[in-house]
């Protein structure tokens, strides 16, 4: 094995499957971006956070708006500050770097070391988005026609991408990823992810809540299914709130931080009343 | 290495290229599998599949190559495809779908599986087995006239067409026209008119300005550049184009997503235009087809979606809509014509291949709309089309 790249196990914070763990390493170490997706809430974004936190690394991140121009990443020409500066005196306007700004990907190419650049929710941009950095993600350069430069990457950044799956990203883009799909947390696995958030929780609490949880998840028709984040949110809610391993079981206290949608609490109603109670559910765990 | 293995992943329609091929090598060849089959697993997925749509594929490939599992018999999904295509019957004479009415498709495919099952062995001649030859209505070199063939080649000419569709590879090609692509070619349905508050700085005309004014800067403002298309799609929603109705909903969702139109419209139609058309194809809330053409101006571009394959009688006759309780006091003919002398810009988008397009009413539609096939070059020229007056 060579120990030459940086190789990431994962951070007290966040639990990674040995799947997913292995693939940001091959990711990482074959120098490709990794495009993770996955229901909301798995953790796509933290994933991003965390790689960054386990290896020590500087943090950047480039929030993709249905706005965003693939060029926004790379640099920005302040033009109107030039024109403002040579007007008025204020600044050296024969110099036209300094009005040459770089962009998050800019940025992440030119850092004296290597980082981790999240581009988040690519699908959420236009079209030809993924398409325009095709080559700036292969070559990790791009050239600057203003300052006759040619930005190259001293150190390949960490590329994390992640998207929703609201567009389809193009063949071209895709295949110079490495892809991984986040599944929904197996009981198990999600045991240790609320143990890393509230290592002081109640054992009977813990066992209620996620028997709770996984109940929900499994009824159809919701709009938004709860995830893990939502899990948190209850989580915190119910400490707060000081409520009873008991009540959990028989009631849905702050049922209003796992149902986000006005239809889904419509859906929760219908099924609470179906099960009436919780005999089906304790056989289950 | 593990040639076979990209090789099965192909045969089982999983885009993988080359360039990934190579970079499983390359990540082979840095010790990342650790010689663990597991870690094989999930790199080779990492790196190879791109969409969690084929990590069934993947999954079945991979216990193919490496346990030396059975590839299910995908034979039986060609039947299966090749039984819901409608194209297949549309070749059929008269007489032989008089004949295919006596075993349903249903019924044909639950024989099928049931036969297939019972089967065991290779079978030639005979009434019953799948096999060659003989009266069974399924196999190949038969004579039932509504029978399925099976691979091979054909017998005495009675038999349906091929089950092993190779006649319809480049029809299934078509069929791969995503969301995606179709957004792609709506995209160049656009018409930029400037409009609204002077609030988008004008560069040239400062730039120009400023110039003139030797460097002392005026700024200008000018309209922002707005997409003035209006947009009506019409879709037919009759029972021939069922088969068709997952690339029609697709077309309609990328038309519905399409911000850039200035105004969408959608509405139903059963086989033919009449005096109504249909918000909801379900609940029957119509709107008077007259009113709408007093309501929208002429510059909506058309897009009407349907295979104009219907009895003569539905395009040509007063009274024959193909819904029994429903009367039409024009024949549909005249409401087509109505359509496209009030709108300038109007296609026909048709999901059968051009060259099922002989029957008469396809033919007859087709002269009063330039019609083209649904697909991705079909879509990209009628868009085109759209774009210029006719």
């Amino acid at each position: 094995m060579s120990p030459k790249f940086d190789r990431f196990t994962g951070t007290d914070k966040y639990i990674v499957s040995p799947a997913l763990r292995d693939v940001v390493n091959v990711s990482i170490s074959l120098g490709r971006p990794l495009l993770v997706k996955g229901e909301p809430g798995t953790g796509k974004t933290l994933l991003a956070h965390n790689i960054a936190r386990g290896l020590g690394k500087e943090f950047l991140i480039w929030n993709v708006k249905s706005t965003t121009k693939a060029k926004d990443g790379l640099y920005v020409y302040d033009t109107v500050q030039r024109l403002n500066d040579s007007r008025f005196g204020t600044g050296d306007v024969r110099d036209i770097k300094r009005y040459i700004h770089l962009g998050q990907l800019g940025r992440s190419f030119t850092a004296p070391e290597r980082v981790v650049l999240l581009i988040d929710e690519i699908d959420k941009a236009d079209l030809e988005f993924p398409n325009d950095l095709l080559n700036e993600l292969d070559e990790m350069s791009f050239y600057i026609p203003e300052t006759d430069e040619t930005i190259e990457a001293t150190h390949r950044p960490i590329v994390v991408i992640t998207s929703n799956s609201e567009k389809e990203l193009p063949d071209a883009f895709l295949r110079r990823c490495v892809f991984h799909y986040i599944e929904f947390p197996e009981v198990e696995l999600m045991k240790d992810i609320v143990h890393v958030h509230f290592p002081n929780l109640e054992k009977k609490l813990l066992k209620e809540v996620l028997a709770r949880f996984y109940w929900l998840r499994e009824i159809d028709g919701f709009r938004k299914k709860p995830s893990t984040s939502e899990l948190l949110d209850w989580i915190a809610a119910l400490i707060a709130g000081g409520i009873e391993p008991e009540r959990v079981a028989k009631e849905l206290p702050f049922a209003g931080a796992l149902i986000k949608k006005e239809q889904d609490i419509e859906v929760l109603q219908a099924a609470m009343e179906r099960s009436s109670g919780r005999g089906v559910l304790r056989n289950r765990f | 290495m593990f040639l076979d293995f990209f090789y099965t992943l192909r045969s089982l329609k999983v885009p993988v290229s080359v360039t990934e091929w190579m970079t499983l090598m390359e990540a082979l060849a840095k010790g990342h599998a650790k010689s663990s089959l597991t870690n094989f697993y999930f790199m080779a997925r990492a790196i190879l599949i791109k969409s969690e749509t084929f990590y069934d594929q993947y999954d079945q490939a991979f216990a193919h190559v490496f346990r030396e599992a059975a590839l299910p018999p995908d034979i039986r999904q060609e039947i299966l495809d090749w039984l819901a295509d409608p194209l297949n019957r549309m070749a059929l004479s008269e007489e032989d779908l008089e004949k295919i009415k006596r075993l349903d498709l249903d019924e044909l495919r639950e024989e099928l599986e049931k036969r297939l099952a019972e089967q065991t062995e290779r079978h030639d001649g005979g009434r019953r087995w799948v096999g060659t030859g003989g009266t069974s209505p399924f196999g190949h070199s038969g004579s039932h006239p509504g029978g399925i063939r099976i691979g091979g080649t054909g017998g005495g000419g009675h038999a349906m067409q091929i089950a092993a569709a190779r006649r319809f590879q480049n029809y299934r090609t078509d069929v791969t026209l995503d969301v995606r692509q179709i957004k792609v070619a709506l995209k160049k349905l656009r018409q930029f008119v400037r409009e609204g508050p002077e609030d988008e700085l004008d560069i040239e005309r400062t730039i120009d300005k400023t110039c003139r004014e030797a460097g002392e800067i005026e700024l200008v403002f000018t309209r922002e550049r707005k997409n003035t298309v209006k947009v009506l799609l019409l879709m037919d929603s009759g029972g021939s184009m069922s088969p068709y109705s997952r690339l029609v909903s697709r077309l309609f969702s990328a038309a519905h997503q399409m911000s850039h139109f200035r105004d969408f419209k959608g509405l139903y139609f059963h086989n033919c235009v009449y005096q109504d058309l249909y918000k909801d194809i379900y609940n029957n809330e119509a709107e008077p087809t007259a009113s709408l053409l007093k309501s929208l101006s002429g510059d909506y571009k058309v897009i009407l979606v349907g295979d104009a394959y219907m009895a003569p009688s539905e395009l040509f006759s007063v009274g024959g809509a193909i819904d029994y309780y429903y009367h039409n006091d024009a024949p549909g003919m005249e409401w087509l014509k109505r359509i496209a002398d009030h709108f300038r810009y109007c296609v026909w988008l048709n999901p059968l291949p051009e060259r099922a397009w002989i029957h008469p009413t396809i033919r007859t539609v087709g002269s009063v709309f330039p019609m083209f096939p649904l697909t991705v070059d079909g879509l990209e020229n009628a868009v085109k089309k759209l774009m210029v007056r006719r």
